[in-house]
């Protein structure tokens, strides 16, 4: 029998011979991550469901980061409630401050190649770039995975995206993942998972494959996957001999296949208000912006801010444009400022922000005004995202936002 | 049968549209769904009336996985969400929260906005005006969650 990725960690999960998409099945779930904003309501369902202890505190993670820091007097409650619940019910996996959810989970090795993971946060996608199956859940879901350590899935179809070749200057991994949700639309991949292979998708870095992964879920994925190899092994601190076999068989029953050549892809944009509205920079070059956003759990690693760095260094973004920069992480916080990218991009003007989702989910940390536009590396554009509804968001790799933010309209990085 | 009346809407409503993320934080549902579709219909939480049901095309509820969207429709009265597709979060979330959220290819294109409705749930059939449409079912256990009214009730009855 030929098995796409995802079924073959399912299949290992349950410890089956053989199960095919559409099968509905109850995985053993490996890993949860918690963040602020739903805490108090996951604390709530799992007290009304009447559990007195969580199945294994051990493999819950709480993050705060969507109101790190906080900009309400609210914002505080949800702390404290996470830090009555994880007290009361043991868990030790907590950060306050150390960044954002979908990286901490990665960059702090509690998610391996082969774990099936969900999270209160749709983004949870993320980490099929280094081969885990996750995905989002509600609160009340969370609640009851916490309880049983189960959760009902149906096994997904699988969509196979194939990219090879090199991709050209300044053409990097989230033009092809706008590509992608602009051809198969906003819920083109609806409860599919997206499994991604080619030369191309091998050569990326783990980061830029995260990048890919957290935004499948535009598409409407259940699950993005990629295969474990030698950089996989590396960045999850593990030999590759004992990463478990996940690649998809390449005769296996796949809903639907899509090919690209790196060649062809070109610097794209998700254009207001959604996300599969993606058009070429180049048709929007001179659109004059208000702001720049270069963050998020999408683009808001060191790779990212070395981008925007190496097109900003010596140069200033334009006088009006606010130029916000928001690492992913505290550790990418430190390596930013270590290597002196930081610096550069002070110097360019940036206002760089503590890590956290504020700004991306229109909380805090820059959020904009009436008719005002951005050029933003986040996910999402979504009317009312960021601001008022009337905000226009154009959705960019950090190459494009950099070179943006010094014309002060929308702009391709220069060659 | 209870009569209820159509809110229509398009393709890809996401739950930034249903409940924008700045509410989230309102300590309770009920002051939360007073701001339902603020960016696209201000009004509409003043205006809906218990037992109205929605009408949407495909992807409804697309975007983040805030459960507090189907919540505060369920909250406003709303019967069930009827639409061409689901995203899946927002199709687990209402049905483990006890929001009929049912799947009919046909009724976006067959309703009108302000339409009078007649939705049987037990038989998943729907009428509009004279066109009586079939439902999709849904899987044993998203039926068996629902019929225990979500899944707190689900876990507590059945499976605890």
């Amino acid at each position: 029998m030929k098995h796409t990725s995802i079924e073959k960690i399912i299949i290992n999960n349950l410890k089956r011979d053989n199960i095919q998409a559409n099968d509905i099945v109850t995985v053993n779930v490996d890993r949860v991550m918690i963040h602020d904003i739903f805490i108090p309501f996951v604390a709530e369902k799992f007290e009304e469901m009447g559990f007195s202890k969580i199945w294994d505190p051990s493999k819950a993670v709480l993050i705060y980061d969507h109101l790190v820091p906080a900009s309400s007097v609210e914002d505080i409650r949800h702390f404290k409630i996470g830090d009555s619940f994880a007290d009361k019910y043991e868990i030790k996996n907590i950060h306050r401050s150390d960044g954002i959810c979908h990286q901490l989970m990665l960059e702090a090795h509690y998610v391996k190649p082969g774990d099936v993971v969900f999270g209160t946060d749709s983004h949870t996608t993320t980490y099929g770039s280094i081969g885990a199956f996750s995905s989002g859940v509600g609160y009340t879901e969370m609640a009851a995975i916490l309880g049983t350590g189960q959760l009902w899935v149906k096994v997904p179809e699988t969509v196979r995206v194939t990219v090879n070749g090199k991709l050209p200057d300044n053409v990097t991994a989230k033009d092809i993942v706008l590509r992608l949700i602009g051809d198969l639309g906003a819920d083109g991949a609806n409860y599919k998972a997206l499994e991604f292979t080619g030369s191309t998708i091998f050569d990326l870095s783990i980061a830029s494959r995260m990048t890919i992964a957290n935004m499948s879920v535009e598409a409407g994925a259940k699950a993005a996957i990629f295969e474990p190899d030698e950089k996989t092994a590396e960045y999850c601190g593990i030999l590759f001999e004992d990463l478990p076999k996940i690649s998809g068989d390449r005769d296996a029953d796949y809903v639907n296949e899509i090919h690209y050549n790196a060649e062809e892809i070109v610097p794209v944009m998700a254009c207001p208000s959604s996300v599969d509205n993606i058009k070429p920079v180049a048709e929007l070059e001179g659109i004059p912006i208000d702001q720049v956003f270069i963050g998020s759990c999408t683009n808001g690693r060191l790779e990212d801010l070395t981008v925007a760095a190496d097109i900003l260094k010596g140069k200033k973004a334009a006088d009006h444009v606010r130029l916000i920069v928001t690492p992913a992480s505290r550790e990418i916080y430190k390596q930013a400022a270590r290597s002196g990218i930081l610096n550069t991009l002070i110097s360019a003007g940036a206002i760089i922000t503590h890590p956290g989702c504020g700004l991306c989910c229109g909380r805090a940390g820059g959020i904009l005004s009436e008719g005002e536009r951005i050029v933003a590396t986040n996910n999402r554009n979504f009317l009312g995202r960021m601001g008022p509804a009337s905000v226009d968001i154009y959705l960019g790799s950090p190459a494009v936002a950099a070179a943006s933010a010094i014309e002060g309209k929308i702009a391709l990085p220069k060659p | 049968m209870d009569r209820s009346q159509i809110w229509k809407f398009n393709n890809n409503v996401d739950t930034d549209q249903i409940i924008p993320s700045q509410y989230l934080l309102l300590p309770t549902i009920d002051e939360m769904k007073a701001f339902a579709f603020e960016p696209i219909l201000p009004d509409f939480a003043k205006v809906v009336k218990s037992g109205d049901i929605i009408i949407a095309g495909e992807n409804f509820g697309c975007g983040s996985s805030r459960e507090q969207a189907p919540r505060i429709l369920k909250e406003l009265g709303i019967r069930a969400v009827i639409a061409m597709s689901f995203s899946r979060i927002f199709f687990r979330n209402a049905i483990n929260i006890g929001l009929p959220a049912i799947i009919c290819k046909e009724a976006y294109n067959a309703a009108h906005h302000g339409d009078q409705a007649e939705l049987d749930l037990s038989k998943g059939s729907l009428k509009i005006e004279n066109n009586i449409l079939s439902c999709t079912k849904l899987s044993p256990i998203m039926q068996r969650i629902l019929d225990h009214g979500g899944l707190v009730s689900f876990l507590n009855e059945e499976v605890l």
